[in-house]
């Protein structure tokens, strides 16, 4: 599959007419659209397919097997196994009959991107309702074929018979032939009922895993195209404040010039090397010497939560109800903090890399990117040609986990050959990616929230304090000199009522989103798997576990008697049960050992799903380490098509949550960020890795919603009221590094 | 121009092109154009571009190529023939069997990782057949997943164990 860059390029109606296609066509201004404003939005155009058809969604072929044409990309996450099982289901074929294609623009449909989990959220209609339409016409040709009416029909793998007399019976293949169906799409095909599931709701191995372990899988970082050089960014060492960007004083091009065949790509502040040997564009790019403008620009990690408490802030009152001032005035118990939460690295554990062959008029470009059609925008600006002459193909590349290096890599491939006149393959060096991220921002939260002496919250006052995240991409910024500029709206402007405090019953509320302008001596900001939950849920999470400790509840039953939602009460029940909690009040088997355990429990999700954690931690009282021994995840995520994926999507996030809660922290000087690998930015490693229980509570009769994202949140706050629990102290700030911890046991 | 230079990939001999300073990973992945050892961090740090150089798991990301000169080099593409040789087997199985615990336990999400995973765990159970799950912890140790996998990885290498016979005398 080296050159498959090559041999993909012609559009996917031939490809279809190669295969043999059943093609059928959609109705617009149905309800399925009406649920996806942002699929309309980008809808339409001649330069990718038009989801009216029902082509653009699926493929009968003459084999009698279905290709299923999907808009969102696989991050190994199972979504592209989960979606066939969809399609299967409502098809009546077996998931060997079913695949899906590499998804690319121009003949993939747009989706709107591979965020917010919600592959199968967003696209699991939409192929539901495709594979229903497909199936019904099907069988009316069936009808005709073996002169029997439609009720009179089964289908098993394909086969339609007739009930009662088997042997009268075809193939959908043979129904379709090579030729289209060419019939219109209307969404209002009948749906199978969710009782009559055999595929859906079955955890069906993933297709991608036996590749992906032989060595087989073709990740991004292996795609190679004939005469292409191998090119690497030259940048400083950790970026310094977004917007400052990098300023080059100097470019040194003699430093380089024993490096035979480098090539030094220098546009305005964009510094890049290629070379035809992959070694020598590694060397080139650490040799070449580029004097930069090294003025402060930034904080310095100790300043950074006192930038933010003095920044002018945007401030809009997110939800208000009742009188929370007067209420907490006179409640019976009350707290009253203040926590922060750092800036968090994706840090991909494979550096993105991006393929692109520039031409005159027409550029082609393979990377990671979780939005194709997204990238192509961004790439045609750096290039300066039409939006519709780019194409962009996906190559699966390491976990990205939002917004990493993908777009930032991408557009650097892009300009170094359109530079160079040829194909240039650029991967980022450890560095370039834990340096120039997009990194999940910090965040600094005031929370006030009170109960009466039975125990019920009475009040709750969050005000959450962080910047929004990036738009320019830092290769488009030093290549134009594009300014620097901030997303408008989203998940990164608000604190949103559902994830903070909205599983609870209160009557008297108020959010507060103190927007601190990104603009101003902050590091680059983007979505970072489950945008500030953690810090949301390490606040909220902590202030709910301490009105139950103050009211002298365990903590468990103090949210139980506080949460009305059934299914917030249902994972929250689901996961006490799975780790066999026990009610007793938090801290109240204090000691004076060196050695001391305690276990936690908290809520918490993502825009959609219901999550709930617990966690049994030791702490080391005198060396400050914790670790984590075992946590329990219980997600409500709606239909859940494959929970075997889900299993394993909650069991990652534990682990991830745990990392990130105990280890993870970016840190910077005043010039430039200084965590750059996997020492000065550890993660979780495999001695340190808690066993982990996952629940999934499947909801036969709920839309299927996220479950990538909803349980990092609980998770690490779990482990925060683990460690109250263990000790009798709060922790304030995250991570909950051994000197954070020794410093926070000595001051109590 | 003859090139000195010749290395012993799973098995057989390959004339390399590159320079001797040239790390062995960028010679597998370009000249040779295997998939199993992946650029990870170039730092030695993380495990991705693992390989076993006579039997010993090695970081080819900062394995100089000159110096495996002579010596026996596997990837992940040749671990079940490897495999096969350790345990004369007439033929090699399609896959070691940690790679098919990995599959059976359904382990990977992206993946990537997994490389290293595999030649790691290769390795620890050619040398203790049967780990408890501390050594395998303390095995695995250098290599990191970001996905967090761990827990899956543990139980497929427990898993192969279970399957693996004894090594012939």
């Amino acid at each position: 599959m080296r050159n498959s860059f090559y041999t993909t390029q012609f559009p996917r109606r031939d490809l279809l007419k190669a295969g043999g296609a059943l093609i059928v066509g959609l109705n617009c201004g149905n309800a399925l659209f009406a649920q996806e404003p942002d699929a309309v939005a980008f809808a339409a155009g001649p330069d990718q397919p038009d989801p009216k058809h029902l082509d653009t969604w699926l493929a009968i072929h003459s084999d009698n097997t279905a290709t299923i044409f999907i808009g969102f990309v696989e991050l190994g996450q199972g979504c592209s196994t989960a979606l066939l099982q969809i399609a299967a289901e409502e098809l009546d074929l077996d998931m060997s009959q079913v695949k899906s294609v590499r998804m690319e623009t121009h003949s993939a449909p747009n989706q709107g991107g591979t965020v917010a989990s919600s592959s199968i959220a967003r696209g699991g209609p939409r192929i539901r309702a495709a594979a229903a339409e497909a199936r019904l016409a099907l069988l009316s040709l069936a009808s005709k074929k073996l002169n029997s009416p439609l009720s009179s029909l089964a289908v098993s793998k394909g086969i339609v018979s007739v009930v009662g007399n088997p042997k009268r019976s075809v193939t959908y293949g043979q129904l379709t032939g090579d030729k289209p169906l060419d019939i219109p799409f209307t969404g209002k095909a009948p749906l199978k009922p969710a009782s009559e599931y055999k595929v859906v709701g079955t955890s069906v191995p993933r297709k991608d895993i036996p590749d992906k372990v032989s060595g087989k899988y073709v990740y991004m970082q292996h795609v190679s195209v004939p005469g292409m050089l191998h090119g690497r960014v030259v940048r400083p060492r950790g970026q310094g404040a977004y917007g400052a960007g990098a300023k080059v004083v100097d470019v040194d091009e003699s430093s380089i010039r024993n490096i035979a065949g480098a090539q030094i790509v220098h546009r305005r502040d964009f510094v890049g090397v290629v070379a035809p040997s992959e070694w020598d564009a590694v060397r080139a790019a650490q040799q070449l010497k580029v004097t930069w403008d090294t003025t402060p620009s930034l904080s310095g990690t100790d300043g950074l939560f006192d930038q933010m408490r003095n920044a002018k802030t945007s401030d809009k009152v997110v939800l208000e109800r009742g009188d929370v001032a007067m209420v907490l005035g006179r409640a019976a118990h009350v707290v009253s903090e203040t926590c922060r939460g750092p800036y968090q690295s994706h840090a991909p554990f494979g550096p993105n890399c991006a393929l692109a062959d520039v031409k005159a008029g027409s550029a082609q470009v393979m990377c990671s990117t979780q939005n194709p059609y997204e990238t192509r925008g961004k790439i045609a600006v750096v290039l300066g040609i039409p939006v519709a002459t780019v194409k962009v193909q996906y190559y699966e590349g390491s976990g990205t986990y939002g917004h990493s290096c993908y777009d930032d890599v991408a557009e650097a491939a892009a300009i170094m050959s359109q530079a160079v006149g040829k194909p240039v393959r650029v991967q980022f060096m450890r560095w370039d990616e834990h340096g120039w991220d997009n990194y999940g921002p910090a965040h600094l939260a005031d929370i006030r929230a009170g109960a009466d002496g039975d125990g019920n919250l009475v009040a709750y006052e969050y005000h959450g304090y962080q910047h929004v995240w990036i738009w320019t991409e830092t290769s488009e910024q030093l290549a134009l000199g594009t300014a620097p500029s901030e997303m408008d709206a989203g998940v990164s402007d608000t604190v949103t009522p559902f994830n903070v405090g909205g599983m609870y019953n209160v009557p008297n509320v108020r959010l507060v989103n103190h927007r601190v302008p990104g603009l101003s001596g902050y590091l680059k900001g983007s979505y970072l798997r489950s945008p500030l939950d953690i810090s949301f849920s390490f606040t909220s999470e902590q202030a709910i576990d301490q009105l139950a400790y103050l009211a002298g509840m365990d903590p468990a039953l103090f949210r139980q008697r506080n949460i009305k939602d059934a299914r917030w009460l249902g994972v929250l029940n689901a996961v006490a049960k799975s780790a066999g909690w026990t009610p007793r009040r938090a801290a109240s088997n204090l000691s004076d050992a060196k050695l001391v355990k305690g276990r936690g429990i908290a809520v918490g999700t993502h825009i959609t799903s219901y999550g709930a954690a617990v966690a049994d931690i030791e702490v080391d009282k005198e060396t400050g380490q914790i670790v984590a021994k075992h946590l329990y995840g219980a997600l409500d995520a709606g239909l859940v098509i494959n929970p075997g994926f889900v299993e394993n999507q909650i069991s990652g996030m534990l682990v991830q949550a745990t990392s990130r809660i105990l280890k993870e922290e970016v840190t910077f000087t005043t010039t430039n960020v200084t965590s750059l690998d996997w020492n000065s930015y550890p993660i979780l490693r495999f001695e340190e890795c808690p066993e982990v229980t996952a629940v999934v509570v499947q909801r036969l009769d709920e839309k299927s919603s996220g479950a990538g994202e909803e349980l990092t949140g609980p998770a690490a706050a779990a482990i925060a009221n683990a460690f109250f629990d263990a000790t009798g102290v709060r922790m304030r700030e995250y991570p909950l590094t051994p000197n954070r911890v020794k410093a926070a046991l000595a001051r109590a | 121009m003859a090139n000195p230079l010749t290395i012993k990939v799973n098995e057989r001999l390959w004339p390399i092109a590159a320079t001797a300073d040239t790390p062995l990973l960028y010679v597998l992945s370009n000249e040779l154009l295997l998939q199993g050892p992946r650029f990870g961090c170039g730092l030695a740090q993380c495990g991705s571009c693992s390989v076993l150089v006579d039997g010993v798991e090695t970081r080819s990301c900062v394995t100089p190529v000159g110096s495996v000169q002579g010596k026996s080099i596997t990837t992940l593409e040749g671990l079940p023939a490897w495999y096969a040789k350790q345990k004369r087997l007439q033929n090699p199985p399609a896959l070691h069997p940690v790679q098919q615990a990995l599959i059976d336990e359904q382990a990977l999400q992206c993946g990537y990782c997994f490389n290293g995973m595999v030649i790691k765990a290769s390795e620890l159970l050619s040398k203790v057949p049967k780990p408890t799950e501390a050594q395998i912890r303390s095995a695995m140790n250098g290599h990191l997943c970001r996905c967090g996998t761990y827990p899956r990885i543990l139980k497929a290498i427990q898993r192969a164990s279970q399957t693996i016979p004894e090594t012939p005398k």
